[in-house]
């Protein structure tokens, strides 16, 4: 078995893992946002008043790092402007109204076999079905395809180890959909030109271990095999699986491909297998939908576009939430507009009813414990970047303590005892010495 | 169709760890009360009577310098009691309870308050009130009582409540510690007796047995560092085995590392978060410097006994050990054997 030096065992609380995927209902208004991968947002060509079909693109890719959207239902364009997205902030959007009598099946399809498509026909592919890793970073999975120039790719990890509590949904992919991302694994491997992939599993999820096993041994595809990795967060992160599973580390200020190895979400790869044959576009993502704020926890197969409001309706609140976390409580974004709607990125949508121990902890004078220490899992130093951000000491912090190789994963915030928020302090340092850079 | 819920908003983590600072220094707080319960027994109304006094002042003086100052109340992080026990565990059970309470004030005050309380002390502040309490009384804190005296239940140590300010008359008749023995007239005292603790000495330093099941269960927890104990008597054990090697009136590794205040200083004084190193490479380095200083003061130095002298000596050099050690961060260490692997890396 797999695993990394340091990390931590926060309690996965999966309440969900049983729960097979549903399919959410369809509402009367959509909201799609047109920023929803990393990188450039798409730019609209539809028009308000116009009709859209389900799977229609309604905004095309605007540059190399930016994918199409799609239209996640059939109705009418309402508006083509401005909305507000999680945090409040103004973002370019689609307004869709939905047809009432429509039952939202996609009847235009283009078939296309990859087999007979070259890696280059295959990437353009994937970027025309506006992909993004759907593991919460919405990064376009066609740019990371393409290896750099004078690389080359060996090894194709497809990321399962979902180690953010709370959340299930590739865990239920896995166990539901796995002859997609067996194609979708043959798909990337062609696209890659890697000569081996591996499936990545944290062994807390014995039914999807088991389910990804048996479709590698009924096919008999030599090239694609399970490894199972040790249950612990951060292991989901490219960095640590890459660690894990070969003992190497990706160079500071370099990627993964360097060492030539692509990772991929493993949702991404079965929405890979699922859609690029029929050649339809990304419109709807499976999303955990937990906590103990609300009475039907899940996994649904949800429209992008989806405002929360409407889920929380059809979830069922319990009494006032207290906080609504997109993504999962480690890495996710407290939501502050809740008719903000579901993007590509949304993996889960975690509920609490009541305060969390990292709302109410008192604070305390660092005591030098090093819990920090044993928990970063790429070897920093957090409580003397603690230290150090409290004196705005942001230069040091750069040169001397490594801070942009801190990814916020957010471990040394969970474990110490004084309740120092270390990796928000971190947070505020880079934005500050990204907007030094930007005014210089 | 906008519900409005009015949801707290913060940056991630939204869960947390339940050990909170008071959480750790109340287990550290139940994991010396074996020790209390021992010295009890092994000394009788006397013992139990310096460690309530100690504990006493030390939370009293925390108290009362927050109420001065106007900083938060830090009564309840249990600091200050964890003080108050390791302190009164560190001193002879006759004691004088008076000077017991001015060194368990001077602990708190200078050892810790005016630095800025928890997290800011650079000295374990236990080992300041004791290392005051050497210097002023020095008399007292060398008179040892005899371990297992028939009347401990029933009467007190005549010196326990000297009156205030006054001289003590101490107790003549008192055993010697088997480093005292040991140094002075080459005596070697079978470690059997000083593992069970049976042995004079201070009230919560006799039984190394108790003390390592104490320390097992901290270090099991993670409450302590357990490269720090099993460093400084590693290092304790080598270096004084070769010197017994060299010279038989030496004390054995055993005896070295079972005697004095040796055990108790490695587990529960070395170990305190805020005076010694956070990265383990430091850590280590700190464990062997003290384990060096514990043998040489026993065999060169005027004192029988070293083991304060070299923790705090270690404390001083913490702040530096921190600085000049960086740990290695992911993808900056090996990078060339990382290019060669990979086969490619920087040609491109």
């Amino acid at each position: 078995m797999h695993t990394f030096s340091h990390g931590i065992h926060p309690d996965q609380a999966k309440l969900t893992a049983a729960s097979p995927i549903q399919r959410f209902p369809f509402t009367q208004n959509y909201v799609v946002h047109l920023a929803q991968n990393a990188g450039s947002p798409a730019l609209a060509i539809v028009q308000a008043g116009q009709r859209v079909l389900r799977g229609q693109v309604i905004a095309r890719p605007n540059g190399l790092v930016s994918v199409p959207v799609h239209a996640p239902v059939t109705g009418t364009v309402k508006q083509v402007g401005t909305s507000l997205d999680f945090n409040g902030k103004p973002t370019p959007s689609v307004l869709i109204a939905a047809d009432p009598s429509s039952d939202q099946q996609i009847w235009q399809t283009h078939p296309q076999d990859f087999v007979q498509m070259s890696p280059e026909q295959i990437i353009e592919a994937v970027r025309d079905m506006g992909m993004v890793g759907l593991g919460g970073a919405a990064f376009p999975t066609h740019v990371k395809l393409k290896a750099p120039p004078g690389h080359s790719i060996k090894t194709l990890i497809l990321n399962g180890a979902e180690c953010e509590p709370f959340l299930t949904s590739d865990h239920r992919v896995m166990v539901e959909q796995s002859e997609d991302i067996h194609l979708g694994a043959q798909i990337l491997l062609k696209a890659t030109g890697a000569q081996e992939c591996v499936i990545a599993i944290e062994d807390n999820k014995p039914d999807a271990i088991t389910a990804m096993e048996e479709i590698c041994a009924r096919q008999g595809d030599k090239r694609i095999r399970v490894e199972v990795f040790v249950a612990k967060y951060p292991q989901g992160a490219e960095k640590m699986l890459i660690k894990a599973l070969t003992g190497q580390e990706v160079p500071s200020g370099s990627i993964p491909a360097s060492l030539g190895i692509v990772v991929s979400n493993i949702a991404t790869a079965a929405e890979i297998g699922h859609l690029l044959p029929l050649g339809i576009g990304l419109t709807e993502r499976v999303v955990t939908i937990t906590g103990d704020g609300i009475r039907k926890p899940g996994n649904y197969l949800i429209p992008i576009g989806t405002p929360l409001n409407f889920i929380l309706q059809e979830v069922g609140v319990v009494g006032d939430p207290y906080k609504i976390i997109f993504g999962g409580p480690m890495m996710g974004k407290s939501v502050a507009f809740h008719d903000s709607p579901i993007t590509k990125g949304t993996s889960g949508i975690v509920i609490f009813a009541q305060p969390q121990v990292a709302d109410e902890g008192q604070l305390y004078n660092c005591i030098r414990c090093g819990a920090c220490i044993e928990a970063c899992p790429m070897h920093l130093e957090p409580y003397r970047l603690g230290m150090l951000a409290r004196h705005h000491s942001y230069e040091t912090m750069v040169q001397d303590y490594h801070l942009f190789d801190c990814f916020e994963c957010g471990s040394c915030s969970f474990v110490c005892p004084s309740n120092i928020p270390l990796v928000q302090q971190f947070r505020i340092s880079k934005q500050f010495l990204r907007d030094k850079e930007r005014h210089v | 169709m906008s519900n409005f819920f009015a949801t707290t908003l913060s940056t991630s983590p939204h869960v947390k760890d339940q050990r909170s600072v008071p959480y750790i220094m109340r287990h550290v707080v139940y994991a010396t009360l074996p020790l209390v319960g021992f010295a009890f027994w092994n000394f009788g109304w006397s013992a139990l009577l310096v460690v309530a006094t100690t504990s006493f002042f030390c939370v009293l003086s925390e108290g009362i310098f927050n109420l001065l100052t106007g900083r938060a109340s830090s009564v309840g992080d249990y600091s200050a009691l964890i003080t108050g026990i390791l302190l009164g565990l560190t001193l002879p059970p006759a004691f004088p309870l008076w000077m017991a309470a001015v060194g368990s004030i001077f602990a708190i005050i200078i050892g810790k308050a005016i630095f800025g309380g928890l997290g800011h002390n650079p000295f374990n502040p236990a080992l300041v009130g004791r290392a005051f309490l050497q210097a002023a009384f020095p008399a007292a804190i060398t008179t040892w009582s005899i371990p297992q005296a028939p009347q401990r239940f029933a009467s007190l140590l005549p010196s326990t409540l000297a009156f205030p300010f006054s001289t003590p008359n101490l107790d003549g008749s008192a055993g010697a510690t088997p480093l005292a023995l040991q140094k002075f007239s080459q005596t070697a005292s079978p470690w059997q007796d000083l593992f069970v603790g049976t042995s004079a000495g201070s009230l919560g330093e006799t039984s190394a047995l108790l003390i390592l099941l104490c320390g097992l269960y901290l270090a099991l927890r993670k409450f302590l560092d357990w490269r720090i104990p099993l460093g400084i008597l590693a290092t304790v054990a080598i270096f004084s085995g070769i010197l017994h090697l060299v010279n038989p009136n030496f004390a054995s590794p055993l005896a070295a590392i079972f005697s004095g205040g040796l055990m108790l200083g490695a587990f529960f004084m070395a170990t305190d978060m805020v005076s010694s190193p956070v990265l383990p490479r430091a850590t280590w380095i700190y464990a062997v410097f003290i384990g060096i200083l514990v043998v040489v003061i026993r065999i060169w130095g005027g004192l029988p006994e070293g083991v304060m002298y070299a923790i705090l000596l270690g404390n001083a050099i913490s702040p530096q050990l921190n600085r000049l050690i960086k740990s290695t961060p992911y993808g900056h260490g090996n990078k060339a054997g990382h290019g060669n692997k990979a086969g490619q890396g920087s040609k491109a």
